[in-house]
């Protein structure tokens, strides 16, 4: 609170002066290539909240700066992040969809001193890569560890099989989802890790199928291969309403329902955010969207909204000062009200704290929609709380 | 035990017909006019754009839709082949490559351009849906329906280029230009012919994948690699080499990634290695 | 200090145009000090296309799985940097030999093949590489990259947000690199190379001491490649997967023959050209930049077949 007060009345001295300048914020994404439609989405929701909120804050007008990665290439991003604090001289780094380049930025925030606001990119150790850096997305051990220890107390299931994606966030997925079903006393009897780009999965829904699981576990990147394996689940004879088949919220992404169809019925997701969330803030919010976007938002699209919420409410704070300690120090420990349920900033890891939603696919006035059956609320990134003890 | 191995047989045999669906295009373009079409993906892109459009928002049928998207996938060929491909005939192969990858560039930020970056899906008809029961086994109904198109397809091929005086023309024009010009052959048209019937076979290919593998504006390179493992190993200019490649490649990928799913990632490449290694100019290649 | 005397010596005579090529590479430092970051990264592809042009242009080997030694060059680098020695120009030389290594075995089995299956074996090789990597994430880092790379300072200066360092680095050693390549150019090797080259067809009448002669050139060419890789781990800090991916095999051929395949200058004019184009382009339209590069290509081709330096050159000895 102290350092609060300090920071508010240097603030206010400085505030004066600095009105007539601007504040630069430089966004990195991956604007081509295979992650195109993520950074598509939570680009147009930081357009909506720009819109929403107007162009200046704290008497500060503000400039975007936008850069395109291509898809991961770390060696490009931090160039990227170099060239924007560099070349366009800007305060604060925001985007950043995928782990490798939001650590290779993370050097530039923590050698530069700015405020970095990561958006999307997952792993749980990014925010340690810069004291100035927070996260409005969320960790894959929160929702896959939350949804494991909810599949034996709440799901009833026992015995379950694991099948990820081969590769660094599949293998964080795995890892917690079986901490949690496993402490909470369920048993892995199998798992199996298929490539990363993997087109047709036949081959590895029929070896789950073998072992006859009561439940199956499954990480897949977004894009085309949640409905390529919902199929294959539904033509080996899986059904999700009685073999329970859970996954992180891409599974049951709305292309991935449109592309499934009823075979993607009982399909069990843990989520921090879905378009059919049933509050007023997230039916405005999505009204907005689709005025702007003319889809609905997902997942990307919140992680931009709030943490250009982020942004602009610690630039409010530092009444427009933007040097990378004060904003990090006004981020640290902010709560709002997100179109995702109440959320926060953990003031010791930066890192989100937020509800974790499970939910289920049902038919709902005749279209595919998440139903939210259960919620956990303020799950923090439970990688760091280990780390801590 | 056995209804697994017949299952792995009949899945991978259907990943690979799609394969060689999406590949034979490539293999009449680049084994007979000898032309490297990178861009060759693009044009499967254009045929399953237009089957997305036309299933979901024209309100055709899939059937229907499968012609439309060889035509699109033909039409579009025959504008660009007209306008652009047709003066890098005679120009070096990497001159080739270097246009055709200019090609594939455009197109890709063009799809991204005119239908969003976002995963397309289309509507099968409920007879494709679902999984059809034989032998006390159950197998998907679209994969049993893929298999039965691409041998339809293959047939169809090689009795046109094999058997009819269209084929002689079109493989006399293609394999001795001057020969064929001085027998009354209007080469330049065989040329124009057999690259649109490359487009229209991608086309057609890229339509019957949006339902297993999706379709975005990524598509024009996602597939790239694996289509020309197919051409190569089968053997440039081959029909029934591509068949059997994409056949072989579809059947031991599946069966590794289900006996052995750790070496899942490297077995389709491994294969392919071995194969050229053996066999240069691939199974049924001449050169 | 004699053998560098001898080395410089042994040079063929400089042209005017390319001593004020140089020369002018060191302009950014004074006319675009907030580039150096991007034109560090040009002259790491330059070095990369190169190394390419070597085996490409002059021994008629095209490979597909360029970046394989690349990428052996980076991690190697970021390895030793990670559990070793942080010093760069100990790790650059280390990287070096193990690309060299892995280079000279791989040549034994690439320079048996021509055609479609010599471009499809080296695409493999490459991919089967890029999927090891990425299954032994325990060592690499898997998808996530390789974390924990710290380079020490070169020669006391510190790698900088600038990217002065880094370009002073990238450009010395580009340098170096270009003048050995013009030796081995214009060296017996070179000459052989390039007979080779034309007589392609003829390959297995002149037999096997053409196939070592283009083992030689395959190994240097990795040695290079791998030179390039670790100059990109070490003055970004960072190594992916990324660096053995097709798509990099894939940029640096399309860089090479935009540049102009089998001309010292080709891939490093190729390079600054793509790489220029690319940030202009994207910077201003970050979501359709593709298609101006793309429109860029096509253009290349239509206008100036063989490449921006060979279609030139034609113009010019037309004009004559």
């Amino acid at each position: 609170m102290k350092k609060l007060a300090v920071a508010l009345t240097v603030a206010a001295l400085y505030a004066g002066q600095a009105a007539a300048q601007t504040v630069k914020i430089g966004i990195i994404l991956p604007y081509t290539g295979q992650f195109a439609d993520g950074a598509k989405q939570m680009d147009d929701a930081i357009k909506l909240y720009v819109q929403q909120h107007g162009e200046s804050v704290a008497g500060k007008k503000l400039e975007f700066v936008r850069k395109d990665t291509g898809g991961i290439a770390p060696a490009v991003a931090k160039r990227l992040a170099q060239e924007l604090v560099v070349r366009e001289q800007v305060d604060i780094l925001a985007g950043f969809l995928l782990t490798p380049n939001a650590m290779a930025a993370g050097d530039v925030s923590a050698e530069a001193k700015k405020f970095m606001v990561v958006m999307n990119a997952a792993t749980s150790i990014i925010t340690t890569k810069s004291p100035y850096m927070a996260r409005t997305s969320l960790t894959t051990p929160q929702l896959n560890e939350s949804l494991g220890a909810w599949a034996v107390k709440k799901g009833g299931l026992h015995k379950v099989y694991t099948m990820v994606s081969d590769y660094g966030p599949g293998h964080d997925a795995e890892q917690a989802f079986q901490n949690g079903f496993k402490s909470a006393g369920g048993e892995v009897i199998g798992s199996v890790r298929f490539p990363p780009n993997n087109p047709d999965f036949a081959a590895f829904v029929q070896r789950a199928k073998d072992q006859n699981p009561e439940g199956i576990f499954v990480f897949v990147p977004g894009g085309a291969q949640p409905a390529a394996l919902g199929k294959a689940l539904a033509e080996r004879g899986i059904d999700a309403r009685k073999t329970k088949v859970m996954g992180q919220l891409e599974l049951a992404s709305e292309e991935a329902r449109k592309a499934m169809g009823d075979t993607a019925l009982g399909i069990i997701t843990s989520a921090h955010y879905d378009d059919n969330l049933d509050s007023a803030r997230n039916r405005e919010f999505v009204k907005a969207y689709n005025g702007l976007a003319g889809r609905n938002p997902n997942f990307f699209a919140v992680g931009g909204y709030d943490g250009m919420h982020l942004i602009y409410e610690a630039l409010k704070k530092t009444g427009g000062k933007t040097d990378g300690q004060a904003l990090v120090d006004a981020a640290k420990g902010m709560k709002w009200e997100s179109p995702r349920g109440p959320i926060a900033i953990d003031p010791e890891t930066r890192d989100i704290v937020q509800t974790v939603y499970i939910q289920r696919v049902e038919k709902v006035g005749g279209e595919l929609k998440n139903v939210v059956v259960d919620k956990v609320e303020n799950v923090k990134d439970p990688v760091k709380a280990r780390m801590k003890k | 035990m056995l209804g697994s191995i017949v299952g792995v047989l009949f899945d991978g045999l259907a990943y690979g017909m799609l394969l060689f669906l999406l590949s034979v295009g490539l293999s009449v373009t680049l084994g007979m006019m000898n032309f490297v079409n990178l861009a060759h993906c693009s044009f499967a892109m254009v045929g399953g754009y237009a089957a997305v459009w036309l299933t979901g928002r024209a309100g055709w049928p899939f059937l229907a839709a499968l012609p439309a998207a060889f035509i699109a996938g033909a039409g579009v060929s025959l504008v660009l082949e007209r306008m652009l491909y047709r003066r890098l005939y005679r120009a070096s192969d990497l001159d080739q490559c270097l246009f055709t990858i200019g090609i594939a560039f455009m197109s890709v930020a063009a799809a991204a351009y005119f239908f969003g970056t976002v995963q397309q899906s289309i509507d099968t008809p409920r007879w494709l849906e679902g999984t059809v029961a034989a032998f006390g086994m159950r197998f998907s109904a679209y994969r049993l329906f893929l298999i039965v198109a691409s041998l339809a397809v293959a047939a169809l091929l090689v009795w046109a280029l094999e058997r009819t005086r269209f084929g002689a023309r079109v493989r006399a024009a293609v394999d001795n230009q001057r020969m064929a010009r001085g027998l009354g052959i209007d080469v330049d048209r065989a040329f124009m012919i057999t690259f649109a019937l490359g487009g229209g076979l991608a086309g057609l290919g890229g339509a019957l994948a949006v339902a297993m593998i999706g379709l975005d504006p990524g598509f024009a390179f996602t597939y790239l690699v694996y289509v020309l493992i197919v051409v190569a190993v089968g053997g440039l200019g081959s029909i029934g080499g591509s068949l059997a490649a994409a056949a072989l490649l579809g059947i031991s990928d599946m069966a590794g990634k289900y006996y052995f799913p750790w070496l899942g990632a490297f077995l389709i490449y491994l294969v392919m290695v071995g194969l050229l290694m053996w066999r240069p100019a691939g199974l049924f290649g001449k050169r | 200090m004699a053998s560098a005397s001898a080395f410089f010596a042994g040079q063929v005579r400089w042209h005017a145009a390319e001593v004020a090529f140089w020369l002018a590479t060191l302009l950014p430092f004074v006319a675009a000090p907030s580039y150096l970051s991007l034109a560090s990264q040009i002259a790491i592809t330059a070095l990369f296309a190169l190394s390419l042009d070597l085996i490409l242009g002059y021994g008629g080997l095209v490979s597909l799985g360029h970046a394989a030694y690349f990428g052996v060059g980076a991690y190697t680098a970021g390895l030793l940097s990670k559990h070793w020695l942080g010093e760069p120009l100990t790790g650059l030389a280390i990287s070096a030999l193990v690309a060299g290594v892995v280079g000279y075995l791989s040549s034994h089995v690439i320079v048996r093949f021509r055609h479609l299956a010599l471009i499809m074996l080296t695409l493999g090789f490459g991919l089967l590489l890029f999927e090891a990597a990425n299954s032994t994430s325990a060592i690499t880092g898997g998808a996530d990259g390789l974390q924990g790379v710290e380079i020490s300072p070169l020669l006391g200066f510190k790698f900088d947000l600038y990217g002065r360092t880094a370009y002073a680095y990238s450009l010395a050693v580009l340098f170096l690199c270009f003048l050995a390549c013009r030796r081995v150019i214009h060296s017996p090797l070179g000459l052989a190379l390039r007979g080779i080259r034309e007589n392609a067809q003829r390959m297995p009448a002149i037999g096997a001491s053409s196939r070592a002669h283009l083992r030689k050139a395959y190994t240097i060419a990795a040695v290079m490649a791998g030179i390039a890789g670790a100059l990109l781990t070490q003055t970004t800090s960072t190594v992916s997967l990324e660096t053995l991916s097709f798509g990099r095999s894939a940029d640096v051929l399309v860089i090479l023959i935009l540049g102009g395949a089998g001309r010292l200058y080709g891939g490093i004019l190729g390079a600054i050209l793509y790489m220029v184009a690319r940030d202009q382009f994207s910077g201003v339209n970050p979501q359709y930049w593709y298609f101006w590069i793309g429109l860029l290509l096509v253009a290349v081709v239509m206008f100036l077949p063989n490449g921006v330096l060979g279609g030139a050159s034609a113009l010019y000895k037309k004009r004559q």
